[in-house]
């Protein structure tokens, strides 16, 4: 029987809801593993998830630094699509939608998924024609994908001024509806639950201190907690990437560290109900179930390893936000944060065995993390569980810089600040 | 973050552009060596801490700079011209190699 359920909520209030257990345990490291995961965040919980689900592996650690959802997952702006141009991407995040379309009722857990749509909006009639062109190959590969007018937008999302202030007028959009947001907190909860009933070790407060090597091999890691061994080590630490991949001797990566900032508003009436992007500068923007309107813009554009970042980006986001929307002129911005993204030199991100034997890497997700959850974990178990990738993280290899098979989205080169 | 620049004094972020990693060592263009265009390119050290890298001063006199900052606490460190201290540390490294 499902752990929560309508009948588990009934039990539950006539016995005073004693009976409730946490939704992971604090268990102590054991001294071996069959696999250890570095990082206990959406990427990490995920692949321990799908490790114990689809492959059987269940002698697993999820090792945490600090306590579980303290980082990116509980810092993005939560929105999840699957419109992109190039195959190689298009089939992976696909495959993410259709996990997330199906993941409250998998995991028993309410993520909250809501397919209220992403509108990308187009204000020249040449970005016009790349929608299409990309509308195309998201059709071509079995995605779903609506070029809307003008009129079109302004009754799907009335607050919205499509003149945008007379400067970059709305031309046109693309949609694609069954893209939407979920509930991040909810995600890391439910993949962390579902992990540790299947006897995943979730160990928190767990710093990686080393590795542990038998020649060349990778056979487990010091911490903060002791050293632990394991047959397989995977590394699944996004900004951090860098820091942990030089423990192992691993000192340069297509990889540089940046922040990324996201605001939340003050709680409105229900204002809009999809999410809509500004193309004629970088906004994205949903109103979340509080009320709340949670946008973000570009990254700042340097290195940093610091979880905040600078005004200029501040004050050019709130330029555009108020650019798209007048009536949100007057609303108070509640809260700002920052985040550490690993952008990759291509935009795309690395799902590989190696770059050392019994280590695995997970990296490069720039920010676009959080929709590729569960197809990050899902291909990431495959990637360790087979030792070799799965056809949907094939092109996500660390060596494909050296032989020339980027995968570079926004054709914008080596350039991680671009991406 | 204010960078001071030695020409216009201390300006705001704002007024720069980033130019990227500056521990980046780019091959002879007569090179044919893959491995050094690979690291050059496409690798990065990506420092917790001290982290040399180029600005440019574009909103302003269009110097282009090296600064050294802190990359945990955004403390600059060190602001000089990029031609008078562009030159990477461990370009030594590589003078004898075949790059």
């Amino acid at each position: 029987m499902a752990e929560y359920s309508a009948f588990a909520l009934l039990r539950n209030a006539l016995h005073g809801n004693r009976e409730w257990k946490p939704a992971w345990r604090k268990p102590d490291p054991k001294p071996s593993y069959d696999v250890i995961i570095i990082g206990g965040g959406g990427h990490g919980l995920s692949t321990a998830y799908y490790l114990a689900k689809e492959h059987g592996i269940t002698n697993v650690a999820v090792l945490e630094r600090g306590w579980l959802g303290q980082g990116n997952i509980g810092r993005n702006t939560t929105m999840i699509r699957s419109n992109y141009l190039l195959p190689e991407n298009s089939h992976f995040y696909e495959h993410s939608v259709k996990l997330w379309e199906n993941l409250s009722h998998d995991l028993n857990y309410n993520v909250m998924f809501s397919q209220r749509g992403v509108l990308n909006l187009a204000h020249t009639p040449a970005q016009l024609d790349d929608f299409a062109r990309r509308g195309n190959s998201m059709r071509h590969c079995g995605i779903d994908a609506e070029l809307m007018t003008p009129d079109e937008i302004k009754r799907f999302i009335p607050a919205l001024d499509i003149s945008v202030g007379g400067r970059f007028p709305v031309v046109g959009g693309l949609i694609q509806k069954r893209a939407g947001t979920a509930r991040h907190d909810a995600v890391a909860w439910g993949f962390a639950r579902g992990a540790d009933r299947r006897g995943v070790d979730i160990i928190e407060n767990c710093e990686v201190t080393g590795f542990l090597r038998d020649g060349d091999r990778i056979v487990g890691v010091t911490t903060t907690r002791g050293e632990i061994r394991a047959k397989k080590t995977a590394v699944a630490v996004a900004g951090n990437t860098g820091a942990v991949m030089k423990l192992a001797g691993i000192d340069r990566l297509p990889i540089e560290t940046h922040v990324l900032q996201a605001f939340v508003s003050e709680g409105l009436k229900p204002f809009m109900d999809s999410v809509v992007t500004f193309g004629a500068g970088h906004l994205y923007v949903t109103q979340s179930d509080k009320g709340g309107m949670v946008f973000g813009g570009d990254i700042d554009g340097y290195n940093t390893y610091a979880q905040r970042g600078n005004l200029p980006i501040v004050e050019e986001v709130m330029a555009e936000m108020v650019a798209l929307f007048p009536g949100l002129s007057r609303v108070r911005l509640l809260r700002s944060w920052g985040g550490l993204m690993d952008m990759s030199m291509d935009g795309t991100p690395i799902i590989t065995t190696g770059p050392l034997p019994g280590m695995y890497l997970n990296c490069g997700w720039c920010y676009g993390g959080f929709k590729a959850t569960p197809a990050s974990g899902w291909c990431f178990a495959y990637t360790i569980a087979q030792d070799r990738p799965h056809k949907f993280n094939a092109a996500m290899t660390l060596d494909r810089f050296k032989r020339g098979f980027i995968v570079d989205e926004k054709g914008q080169g080596a350039t991680p600040r671009l991406h | 973050m204010l960078i001071t620049c030695p020409y216009c004094g201390p300006r705001d972020l704002s007024e720069y552009t980033y130019q990227g990693d500056a521990n980046r060592v780019r091959p002879d263009p007569a090179s044919t060596d893959q491995a050094a265009w690979n690291d050059y390119v496409y690798d990065r050290i990506n420092t917790a801490g001290e982290h040399r890298e180029f600005w440019q001063h574009s909103g302003g006199c269009r110097a282009h700079l090296l600064v050294t900052r802190n990359t945990l606490t955004h403390a600059i460190s060190f602001v000089g011209f990029a031609r008078e201290h562009g030159e990477p540390k461990h370009l030594e490294r590589r003078k004898g190699g075949k790059a």
